[in-house]
């Protein structure tokens, strides 16, 4: 047991941890003091006069008391988003080519996971399971997602990718567009065949929908409550362990070794024992896996899935990687909690700012523009290293 | 593409169009009546049940015209619930010309522009389902509807609300026609009455309202409005509820679909409830109804959905028209104009949801609303939700 312990890496588990609490912790304050310096700013304006007239309180204090939530719920679609992001990283970073399927890998975990829950659900055990086996239930179903999906991403590896390795760049992509049409439409093919119904919803079990309250504040009248729903605590958990298993095994393990070798130079790596093709479908296994678990995390947090719920997690989690700086893993974790808490942040006081001119749903324009902004200053992403030095 | 391909593809484009044109010439006596509805999407609970009551509708009223020779078929066509797909349907409606009325639509966004494309061919169309004013205001002489109109529901919706005590409200929207467009007179007359509306919001979102809820959980307003359908409407109460929100959620007649008890479950029923106007009570409310439902679930082993039973009226008032018109002639085919003057021609068309007169625009000339409580969690019990309000009000002077 001990010899055991010796062999694990224990630095390797605690830098990922450490890193999503600087990468949370910073984002939150950076965006934070912006917001509130913005709001200070404006408190004598027009802006600050109509909430002002609205809610009785000054522009400041509206954004101050709100700011907790939003911080919560920014955190967790961040992590969501950092789950998918770095299925696109990993792949872009052994093979050097966005794998536009990863939306719908991401999609057929989700309809795995929620298919065998409704039918758990249908049989009577979901609604009657004690917490533990409510949760257990969960677990599975997650895991459930993770195979399907990684399994799916290997083939598809296999039959689309492979036979085109050696072509020009464009044409792998091209072949993953078409992928993910496919796949697209597979899903509301077989879902129209077996159930007749596109719109599946994951059922209400355990205590998922239940609140965790920390407090509340009071706005001159109006009562805010502060808390985290059980389910959004559950999708920053699982978020995490596995980022923290994915940083284990490729910074501390062989196989990460060959991941790594495989990234930066194929030919040696080749050349040095590695089995290149048997690390590429691994890559794929692992980036799939994590696209699957968070595709069911994510219909655990917001209840209802269809074919199409792939693809705005998809390109914001794509976005996610850009930003962060595309091949790295760091980067697509800081993208992903950056852009998930940009958006929470927009679509939260966008309209507070603009009077209601602008409100929640210009909140996407807003953090692509951030994005627009971060490669043109700085085309690497945020974190683009590895990728410089592969170029 | 090779020279021997090019042959081949552009010999079977001829083969085809000479099989299409048989096949057109052979149906001299057959009569057909389209319906447009979304049979796949999120909106097919709905949607299927449209075209099962205009199917069984089919099936019981069209002996007349059968003994007169002719033979009537259903041609049922998915619009998705989506505009492109409700116009390239509409087009390939137009060019059959034994199509001679169209029961359809179920969302005013796609039945607006798929009109446009029967009043060119002159077709008929009657809407089951249909509420937004543009759908009749437009004046077209083919466009009719049997329920009423959204400019109406919306200020309904207000009044009850008004009348409930409620003081505050925030509105959100689907930006679809519809549901913006009955957003907007909800808030018109609930400014009138005086009401707080802390927020006027459209969202396209469908999955996570985190952000749109921040201002609505800080406003903190009596009455959580949303303009649009079920399926986005109860995952933001879900998720309204799951953040602390504890007021009333009133919608629109797109709420009324088990699928929100599905989606949003005990959420409905705690804090201050959940409320919906509508145009269609449960079809156990209509007086003629009951003898629809024991047929409906006789076939097809269900009980009929919201706007089934108007699909079953919108299929008989195209069947008695086309009927009308058919005796004009002597039991000649009619011709397309005929059947839609015929339909304006009606007077007083007892169907099992009402008795249907249409005015110079289209609209019938009273028309119920309904303000319907949620009950029970239970998606199966959705059809036992009660009716709190009742109302016959006639639509705005064309």
């Amino acid at each position: 047991m001990k010899r055991f312990f010796g062999t694990i890496n224990i630095r390797e588990l605690l830098r990922p941890l450490g890193q999503m609490l600087v990468f949370s912790a910073g984002s939150a304050v950076v965006l934070s003091v912006i917001t509130l310096l913005l709001a200070l700013f404006l408190d004598k304006s027009a802006a600050g006069q109509s909430i002002l007239a609205r809610f009785n309180v000054s522009l400041f204090t509206y954004v101050l008391v709100n700011l907790p939530q939003v911080l919560i719920d920014g955190l967790t679609i961040g992590f969501v988003y950092a789950a998918i992001a770095l299925g696109y990283t990993m792949v872009y970073g052994v093979l050097e080519f966005i794998n536009f399927a990863h939306s719908e890998i991401f999609a057929v975990g989700a309809f795995v996971g929620v298919e065998i829950l409704i039918g758990l659900d249908a049989a009577g055990i979901l609604g009657t399971a004690p917490l533990g086996m409510a949760y257990l239930w969960l677990i599975l179903a997650i895991l459930a997602g993770m195979v399907a999906a990684g399994s799916l991403a290997m083939a598809v590896e296999r039959i689309a990718y492979r036979p085109l390795r050696g072509a020009a760049r464009l044409v792998p992509l091209i072949s993953a567009i078409g992928v993910s049409f496919f796949l697209q439409d597979m899903i509301r093919l077989v879902e129209s065949l077996t159930t007749g119904q596109f719109n599946r919803i994951f059922p209400t079990f355990g205590n998922f929908d239940e609140r965790l309250v920390f407090g509340q504040m009071d706005m001159s009248g109006t009562v805010i409550t502060l808390g985290i729903s059980i389910k959004s605590l559950i999708v920053i958990l699982a978020a995490m362990i596995m980022l923290v298993i994915l940083n284990y095994l490729v910074n501390a393990t062989k196989i990460g070794k060959a991941i790594r070798a495989v990234a930066q130079d194929r030919p040696t790596a080749s050349l040095m024992g590695v089995d290149v093709n048997r690390i590429i479908a691994l890559t794929f296994l692992i980036g799939g896996s994590l696209g699957g678990a968070a595709g069911v995390l994510y219909a655990a947090k917001f209840t209802r899935i269809d074919p199409f719920v792939g693809f705005f997690p998809g390109i914001k989690a794509f976005t996610a990687a850009v930003m962060g700086g595309i091949g790295n893993l760091t980067g697509a974790l800081l993208g992903g909690i950056v852009l998930g808490m940009l958006e929470t942040f927009a679509g939260s006081y966008l309209s507070a700012f603009t009077m209601g001119a602008a409100g929640a749903e210009y909140k996407d324009i807003f953090a692509f523009g951030i994005l627009i902004l971060v490669l043109i200053f700085r085309p690497q992403g945020l974190m683009g290293e590895n990728v410089a030095q592969k170029a | 593409m090779s020279k021997r391909m090019l042959f081949l593809v552009s010999l079977l484009v001829i083969a085809s169009m000479v099989l299409t044109a048989c096949g057109g010439g052979s149906a001299a006596k057959t009569i057909k009546i389209a319906t447009q509805s979304p049979l796949s999407g999120d909106q097919s609970v709905v949607g299927v049940d449209i075209k099962r009551g205009a199917e069984l509708g089919l099936e019981q009223m069209s002996a007349a015209l059968t003994e007169m020779g002719f033979k009537v078929e259903l041609a049922p066509f998915d619009d998705m619930a989506n505009p492109d797909t409700g116009v390239a349907n509409a087009k390939q409606i137009v060019s059959d010309p034994a199509i001679l009325c169209v029961v359809g639509h179920y969302n005013s966004g796609v039945q607006i522009p798929s009109s446009e494309e029967y009043h060119n061919a002159g077709l008929a169309n009657v809407s089951p389902a249909n509420t937004n004013p543009k759908v009749t205001t437009r004046g077209y002489a083919e466009v009719n509807r049997i329920v009423g109109r959204d400019d109406v529901q919306g200020v309904v919706g207000a009044n009850f609300a008004f009348n409930k005590g409620m003081k505050s409200v925030f509105v959100v929207h689907d930006k679809t026609a519809y549901g913006q467009g009955i957003a907007e007179f909800f808030k018109q007359e609930a400014e009138r009455l005086g009401m707080q509306v802390l927020g006027f919001e459209g969202t396209e979102e469908k999955a996570n309202f985190d952000a749109i809820l921040s201002p609505i959980l800080a406003a903190n307003p009596d009455v959580l409005y949303f303009g649009g359908m079920a399926f986005q409407a109860a995952v933001l109460f879900k998720q309204a509820r799951e953040k602390g929100y504890m007021g009333m959620f009133l919608s629109d007649d797109g709420f009324d679909s088990p699928d929100a008890a599905k989606i949003a479950g005990d959420a409905l029923v705690q804090g201050g409830g959940t409320f919906y106007s509508t145009v269609s009570g449960p079809a156990s409310v209509y007086p003629g109804t009951a003898k629809f439902i024991a047929d409906f679930k006789a076939k097809f082993g269900s009980d009929p959905q919201p706007f089934a039973a108007q699909g079953f009226d919108a299929m008989g008032i195209c069947l008695k028209a086309i009927e009308t018109a058919a005796k004009a002639k002597n039991g000649e085919m009619p011709t397309r104009a005929e059947v839609t003057q015929a339909i304006r021609a009606l007077q007083s068309y007892s169907g099992i949801t009402g008795t249907f007169t249409f005015n110079k625009i289209g609209d019938p000339v009273s028309a119920q609303y309904f303000i319907i409580q949620v009950v029970s969690p239970d998606p199966a019990k959705w059809a036992e939700n009660t009716i709190v309000e009742t109302l016959d009000i006639a639509p705005p002077a064309p």
